[in-house]
């Protein structure tokens, strides 16, 4: 009896462990270099995702702004902000910011950003509410078993393509149907979708 | 005939040995000549000696365990097309040797095989420990070992199940289940036992610990019948398991399309082998340890000539296996069944299967004569015999199957390195190791079933 | 091995005498299958040897330690470590983080350049592909293009400027050079030197002739080992001038090959492959037509495989066949009789028969006569202008390189010489032996030495200048028929390497310009019109538009060249270029060690190849030591036995045996240069065998093996084939229903796509280039010697190569086997934890990162394409090797299964863009790295679904077959059987 139990404890223990954000790093802001603010940004200043990644369209990666695309603005504004000294420092010394990553998959998932957006899985659903981070944080596991749970029925998260970079939309009531007719509507192969062959090369 | 002399025991009118049991044997003479070896405060020197010997090749285990983890299984020399070499090889020898214990034990017991009283206990422990040396090669053999849970089926962060049409996994559920019911039929077996050496012991420390163990038997008439309604159940719970567990063993060959191992033959003729091979073991460990504890009264000629009849009669199957399996290649008409057979008996392996016929199928057939039978030397190399013969016969499938399959440019030899020798000696020292333990540390006859063949004699003379 | 062990070759020619119909077999020992070769065997692999003592000693570049508890952590159940992204400053305009860039430029061996397309990503090349508008490429590559990327991060590049070994700088390397040139100036430069290998580059010549402008007196020389002297002198001979010959095998019916291997050792090799294959394909059986190609050759070559006919005959004798052919032609040329006529007389009339539609190719190893032969035989049939076409020699300088570098080292001996310059080369290993190159160069004031690797000759030089890689370098040259490639850099030199255009460069003026501006402005100065357009699209195609040699006339010499004197044995030694390091410059390339040479399949060593009527005369086995005497030096060298080799002809490959080089060559081979002497560039009569009774481990991947009677390479004639179209292909036998199968047998309908690939044996030459394309672009280790000899090797699609026939002269077969990508296939079956399944494109999926490591799979895999990582196989790399690394494909980690995945990272790559678009994926436009790589495009992949798909077609033909199909595994990949096109006049 006790035997079991025990089995069974440290089953639950385990598996508590594994979803927690000690773990998971969900909800965990990350400290950055320089304690870049989304929420100020997107939310404040109203800045498209797309301004600073932008090869999310096109390319596997969104693509990280570089230390360039920071001083188009702040070559003018916040020019003597401490807060801002690494990134001067960046430019004048050629040398890059280091960032912490915040969303990191192994290195044998080889996730694609175009094709998401592509096929109206917006920045959020993965993402969660960045314009409402002042520090960046993972909004979800990122397990497998999560990518899965949409790549078995993305009816569930799909959305119009063009809603796709809105932060602010969110799932009407009948998501169910749209969803399904969003699905037909980009061509989403959904018996192809959880093929291993599709993430992992 | 007459002028033969007597047989040192007595004979039953065909000349068989008659009695399970030495005249005169009482309650007492039994709970004595049993009870007291584990309180006894030295084991004789004998036993220091073998414990010793089992003990240094266990670190040898150790050693070549944390190398193989450390570098990877390349250690081994196995290598494409052997994927598999002696960590298979010995995962089903062990499993194997374990059958003996179950078999005796439930099936003899649904029997009604009074001759099993003697042994049964040796047998079941020897079950045990020769599972565990064989739970140890599926965990070993991986290549990566440190996820090796994945095989189970759990809610994982993956989202993925085990791949159920994988011999592999039915694998793991049958040995697994066949380990938890043998170690419950033989504690369960263990109980009054323990409470008789608890009662018996006179240092407090053993007493506790008994105590413990024992959980509080005290042999009311309420637990004798308790006991005894589990304990049946428990046998037929297990009797299956005995089939199951070597036939899905043989699975993990018989389901891959591999000349050599694709055969419907092969869980009758596993299960047969398992039990020739377990019966030998117990052999090999009760001949000498009757002498060395003087249990000739208790395990008696009678007990030893039923074994080597049995390993006879499996002996005869597991032969009736290997012609078969020639006998099919050729009728099959099949080119790679053909050459798989040409290559095993003349390709590079040719001498172990040579070695095979004559370790399992000639050697042994000097059984079908008493005196061998009866003559301990003589029986205890012919079970050592085909305990060897049975590695060999399962070196000879694994390996010279897949040493030439079917595309002959991938065709390459298997070269066992150290590692693979260390750990195969590695574990077969564990083994002695742990049996030398029970035997100091637990009553190795089960002392309540002897009582019973005291009570009754005619059914142990049946 | 000794005597007792020795093989009965007499029983083994009476069995395959008696054979029964088709009987491949792949190595003597099989066939032999005498106890001995077991022992031999056993003796080869020794038991209880652990592999670990070996690594560390004898290769720890492969070195298998590895923190192999801290990648189980991670493997297992510890956290995901926190880590850094880290963004450019200033994002370079061209690049989108995450997308290849591909860029046109062009590799050189022997001096003639292959157009390339080098895939970067992220700022690092990673891979090679052909260039498909560049005239010797066609978009095909050999092994040696696409091993390129492993020299560009090789740890053991020369890798800064040495002076006297100890490390300087460029700039006072520059200042010495010109106070050096200063001294000169009064001598005009009578006693500077430079030594160069051919050289096609105009801009190096230009260079060149701008120096030897400044000082007359200076010489410039000409030395590559692999030298094509005989060609340039047969020219001479028969034209009286140096003339480049060009064949077109695409308009050739029958092709006479003399000791020629121009299907893989010709500088127009990839070229002359593909338009040979052309002409071999076979569609459907009316109306189909094959070339007939005729091989005498001493030792087995790919081309001599590919043959309908070939006559094993030594180096030595193919001078007398020619000249007796052409006196059958009715030119007189002083041989009427052989020993070969029964062979010679068929193989003249079908010369006759197509006159005009013929080609006589002779080989480089072969005498000058032979070569003017051949151009009279040819202007006698009237192949010019036809089949053959000349045109002024590429080279701007052709020079005969054996008296370029007498002159050299005669110049040095008298203490002439002030400054060498070696412009890359290793004279000191590769110089006839008998002019004593190292002693000659000790006497030389200033030597200095541009080069890639720290080498034998490196050991002599004042200087040492580290030489840029062809990917890190600008420059231009010539492919085979004139056409200018311009070479680019797509990374800045790793280890700030130069160019033979900045040494040269140093040497006329201060301070000495980077090789960009060399390279421009030498051809600003042609004159080009809309000179940036034109170096724009120069650099877009990597080819000159135009920049070809024009044809020109010839006026063919009367008659013969005099007889050549008798040989002085019958014995006698060849040296030739090896298969997969060439001249030796490739000794260091792991890739090329371990690739499995084509016929012998030998790796990670060279030998002395042998006859078996030699080895049965001199009761010599596999691996056992001989002691060659030539002339007066001798060598210690293995044994290896080869069917079809000339009996008695002892083939030696060169550039092994290195006594200065880097980790990966170290050891390896043995060195054939140290016989090879001046009066016997590619062979020589008069070589002595003694046995030594020592034995040496030669590794071979395929080992052994007879084909067991099984229908795994399908082959038979042309005139078979028109019979009978299903004679051996798919129809040969039903194929299994898709029902018979314990499951759901729609559970997969491949309603999209569905991938499959085609293999063409017959066109096949066995060139290695598919396996290491893949080696390339699927980050597959290399394991090593001892690895491989244990059975481990780990390339994803090798090439098995079958013998059929007699010992004598065997007929060759070649078969790449990739993963079959079966329908049913046993290993999805048998693994437990689903790491290999079945997608709804019929893939196989391998997923790396869910392996458990139980093997299963490929015990059931009946095709063995599966390989595992017995151990760390990737640890201990370097950060330079890692950038080697194709960031697409996950890096194998210990302990796990892996194989062909018909590159789906390729797939992706284009169905992602695509389904973005809303389209389907068009036929070609996913190409798999071997086929790719393949020179005669005998690799196919495509959709299945749809019937226009070139593989579709192919899979429609007749001569489809599946290996080993009476599995019902319904393997995606298929073959297309083997045709021979066999003289009918001719037997053998």
């Amino acid at each position: 009896m006790a035997f079991v139990v025990a089995i069974v404890g440290a089953g639950w223990v385990t598996d508590a462990v594994f979803w927690s954000p000690y773990t998971t790093y969900v909800h965990v802001p990350q400290a950055q270099p320089v304690p870049f603010s989304h929420q100020h940004h997107v939310d404040g200043l109203g800045i498209d995702c797309r301004y600073c990644h932008t090869s999310v369209e096109s390319s596997p990666y969104a693509g990280l702004p570089p230390t360039e695309t920071c001083m188009t603005c702040h070559s003018q504004l916040w020019t003597q902000a401490p807060l801002l000294e690494p990134i001067h420092r960046s430019l004048a010394t050629n040398t890059p910011v280091k960032w912490t990553r915040v969303n990191d998959l192994p290195d044998f998932v080889y996730f694609d950003h175009s094709i998401h957006v592509n096929k109206g899985i917006g920045c959020a659903t993965c993402h969660g509410p960045v314009d409402q981070m002042p520090l960046t944080w993972r909004a979800n596991t990122l397990y497998m078993k999560w990518c899965l749970d949409c790549h078995r029925a993305p009816e569930n998260q799909i959305r119009p393509r063009e809603e796709v970079f809105n932060m602010k939309w969110s799932q009407p009531a009948g998501q169910a149907a749209l969803g399904r007719q969003l699905v037909a509507k980009y061509h989403v192969e959904t018996d192809r979708l959880t093929n291993c062959s599709v993430c992992h090369h | 005939m007459s002028e033969r002399p007597e047989p040192p025991y007595e004979v039953s009118p065909l000349g068989y040995p008659a009695r399970l049991l030495a005249p005169g044997e009482t309650y007492e003479s039994v709970s004595d000549k049993i009870a007291s070896i584990p309180l006894a405060r030295h084991p004789p020197r004998a036993w220091y000696f073998g414990f010793l010997i089992g003990f240094s090749f266990f670190m040898l285990l150790l050693l070549g365990v944390t190398w193989l983890f450390m570098k990877g299984v390349g250690i081994w020399g196995i290598n494409i097309p052997v994927a598999w070499g002696f960590a298979i090889v010995n995962f089903v020898w062990w499993i194997g040797i374990g059958h003996a214990g179950t078999f005796i034990s439930a099936i003899l017991l649904l029997l009604h095989q009074q001759w099993r009283t003697a042994i049964n206990r040796f047998s079941e422990a020897m079950t045990l420990f020769a599972v565990a040396c064989a739970g140890l090669f599926p965990l070993l053999h991986l290549g990566r070992p440190w996820v090796f849970w994945w095989i189970l089926p759990y809610p994982d962060t993956m989202g993925l199940w085990p791949q159920f049409r994988s011999p592999l996994v039915w694998d793991v559920f049958a040995v697994s289940t066949y380990f938890t019911v043998s170690l419950l039929f033989w504690f369960l077996g263990l109980m009054p036992d323990l409470a008789t050496v608890r009662d018996r012991a006179t240092n407090v420390w053993q007493k506790k610990i008994y105590g413990v163990l024992a959980l509080g038997w005290r042999g009311s008439a309420a637990h004798w019948h308790r006991q005894q309604t589990a304990y049946l159940m428990l046998a037929g719970l297990a009797t299956p398991l005995v089939l199951s567990v070597h036939s899905v063993v043989s699975f993990d060959f018989a389901v891959a399309i591999v000349p050599g191992w694709h055969s419907t033959i092969f869980p009758p003729y596993f299960v047969a082998g398992a039990i020739y091979s377990g019966f030998a073991m117990v052999l090999n460990i009760v001949i000498p340890v009757r002498k060395l504890y003087g249990l000739e009264r208790l395990i008696t000629m009678r007990t030893l000539n039923n074994m080597a009849n049995v390993m006879l009669v499996t002996g005869e199957i597991v032969a009736y296996g290997y012609l078969i399996e020639a006998f099919m290649a050729w009728y099959s008409g099949d080119v790679f069944e053909e050459y798989m057979m040409k290559n095993r008996a003349f390709g590079p392996y040719g001498f172990a299967f040579w070695a095979l016929m004559l370790l399992n199928v000639v050697i042994p057939q000097v059984l079908w004569l008493r005196r061998v039978r009866t003559n301990l030397a003589l029986l205890f190399l012919v079970a050592l015999s085909i305990n060897v013969g049975m590695w060999v016969e399962r070196f000879v499938i694994v390996i010279t199957s897949l040493n030439r399959d079917f595309t002959p440019s991938a065709w390459h030899l298997f070269i066992p390195t150290f590692w693979d020798w260390a750990i195969l000696a590695g574990t077969i020292g564990m083994f002695f190791m742990l049996q030398f333990l029970f035997m100091r540390l637990l009553p190795m006859i089960s002392i309540s079933e002897t009582r019973e063949l005291v009570a009754e004699p005619e059914k142990a003379e049946r | 091995m000794n005597t007792d062990a020795s093989l009965p070759l007499e029983e083994i020619r009476a069995r395959l005498a008696g054979a029964r119909g088709r009987e491949y077999w792949r190595c003597l020992d099989e066939i032999a299958a005498t106890p001995a070769f077991e022992e031999f065997l056993h003796r080869e692999y020794p038991a209880g040897a652990s592999e670990w003592r070996d690594e560390l000693s004898r290769r720890h570049f492969f070195q298998i330690m590895a923190a192999s508890f801290a990648l189980a952590g991670l493997g297992a159940c510890t956290k995901q470590p926190l880590e850094n992204i880290v963004p450019y400053v200033k994002q370079p305009p061209e690049l989108t983080p995450g997308k290849p860039l591909y860029y046109a430029t062009a590799l050189t061996l022997g001096g003639f350049a292959n157009g390339v397309i080098a895939t970067s990503r992220e700022g690092r090349p990673i891979k090679i592909e052909g260039n498909p508008d560049h005239p010797s490429s066609l978009g095909a590559t050999s092994v040696f293009m696409q091993a390129a990327v492993l020299d560009l991060y090789d740890p053991d590049r020369a890798q800064s400027v040495l002076r006297a070994g100890q490390p300087s700088d460029w700039t006072t390397f520059v200042s010495a050079m010109n106070a050096a040139m200063q001294d000169q100036q009064t001598r005009r430069g009578a006693g500077v030197r430079i030594l160069t290998g051919s050289v096609t580059s105009p801009t190096l010549r230009a260079q060149l002739a701008e120096l030897l402008g400044k000082y007359p007196a200076a010489k410039w020389l000409q030395w590559e080992p692999l030298t094509r002297d005989n060609v340039r002198e047969g020219a001479r001979l028969a034209f009286g001038e140096v003339v480049e010959t060009h064949y077109a095998f695409e308009d050739a019916a029958v092709v006479l090959a003399l000791d020629s291997d121009f299907l893989s050792t010709h500088p127009a090799a990839l070229r002359y492959a593909r338009k040979f294959a052309d002409r071999r394909r076979v569609k459907q059986p009316d109306g189909a037509s094959m070339n007939r190609l005729y091989a005498i050759e001493p030792t087995p070559t790919l081309t001599g495989a590919m043959a309908d006919h070939r006559l094993p005959v030594s180096s030595m004798e193919v001078e007398n066949i020619t000249r007796a052919l052409a006196q059958r032609l009715g030119i007189p040329a002083g041989v009427g009789v052989t020993s070969h006529d029964d062979w010679l007389s068929p193989v003249a009339r079908d010369l006759e028969a197509h006159a005009g539609a013929g080609v006589v190719i002779p080989g480089e190893s072969q005498p000058p006569a032979v070569h003017a032969l051949a151009h009279l035989i040819n202007g006698k049939l009237g192949n010019f202008g036809r089949t053959i076409t000349f045109t002024d020699s590429i080279e701007p300088a052709p020079a005969n390189q054996l008296a370029s570098l007498r002159e050299l080292v005669a110049d040095m001996q008298s203490g002439a010489v002030d400054l060498l310059i070696m412009l890359e080369g290793n004279p000191v290993f590769d110089a006839p032996a008998d002019l004593n190159f190292a002693d000659a160069l000790a006497k030389v004031k200033t030597c200095v030495r541009l080069g890639f690797d720290d080498n034998e000759t490196s050991r002599f030089c004042h200087w040492h200048i580290a030489a840029a890689h062809a990917l890190e370098s600008w420059s231009d040259a010539r492919a085979f028929d004139g056409t200018v490639s311009l070479i680019q850099p797509l990374i800045e030199p790793l280890f700030d390497g130069k160019t033979t255009h900045e040494v040269i460069d140093a040497l006329i003026r201060q301070p000495g310009r980077a090789s960009y501006d060399i390279v421009r402005e030498y051809w600003w100065g042609q004159g080009w019109p809309g000179f940036e357009k034109w170096w724009r699209a120069a650099l877009d195609r990597g080819v000159v538009a135009n920049s070809a040699a024009p044809p020109r006339a010839v006026t063919l010499a009367a008659s013969a060249p005099p007889a050549s004197p008798p040989p002085p044995s019958k014995t006698e030694i060849i040296f030739r270029a090896d298969p997969t390091i060439w001249d030796g410059r490739f000794v260091n390339n792991a890739w090329l060690q371990e690739l499995a040479k084509p016929i012998t399949k030998l790796t990670w060593d060279n030998a002395a190849l042998i006859s078996p009527a030699l080895a049965q005369r001199e009761k010599l086995q596999n691996g056992d030591v001989v002691e060659l005497k030539f002339r007066g030096r001798s060598l210690r060298a293995p044994v290896w036995i080869v069917p079809g080799q000339a009996e008695r002809s002892v083939t030696l490959h060169v550039g092994y045996g290195r006594a200065r080089t880097g980790r990966v060559g170290a050891g390896a081979g043995v060195n054939a240069f140290s016989l090879r002497t001046s009066d016997a560039l590619c062979s020589g009569g008069g070589l002595e065998i003694v046995r030594t009774g020592e034995t040496r481990e030669l590794v071979s991947t395929q080992m052994h093996h007879s084909m067991e009677g099984r229908d795994i390479i399908r082959s038979g004639t042309l005139p078979a084939f028109m019979r009978d179209p299903n004679f051996t292909g798919k129809e040969k036998e039903p194929r299994p229903s898709r029902e018979d199968t314990l499951y759901h047998p729609d559970e997969f309908k491949y309603d999209g796509y569905k991938w499959g690939l085609s293999i063409d044996l017959n066109v096949c030459i066995g060139c290695n280039a598919c396996t290491i394309a893949c080696q390339a672009e699927n980050n597959i280790p290399v394991v090593g010697k001892h690895q491989v000899s244990a059975g481990r090797d780990m390339q994803w699609i090798r090439v098995d190569r079958y013998f059929r026939g007699g010992l004598d002269n065997p007929e060759m077969n070649h078969q790449p086997v990739p993963c079959m990508h079966c329908e049913n296939a046993p290993c999805e079956l048998v693994c437990p934890v689903g790491a290999t399944v079945h997608d709804h494109e019929g893939l196989n999926v391998q997923v790396y990162n869910r392996c458990i490591g139980t093997r299963y799979c490929s015990n059931n895999c009946p095709y063995k394409v599966r390989r595992f990582n017995f151990l760390e196989f990737n640890a201990g790399l370097t950060a330079v090797q890692k950038m080697a690394k194709n960031p697409d494909v996950t890096v194998r980690s210990r302990g796990v299964m892996e194989k062909c995945t018909y590159c789906t990272q390729r797939i992706n790559a284009a169905r992602i863009p695509a389904e973005i678009a809303g389209r389907k994926i068009r036929d070609g436009e996913i190409v798999t790295a071997c086929q790719a790589a393949c020179p005669v495009e005998a690799i196919v992949f495509g959709d299945l679904n749809d019937p226009a798909s070139r593989v579709a077609k192919l899979k429609e033909q007749p001569l489809d077959y599946w290996m080993l199909g009476e599995l019902n595994t319904r393997p995606r990949t298929s073959y297309l059987a083997k045709l021979r096109n066999p003289n009918p006049e001719l037997t053998v």
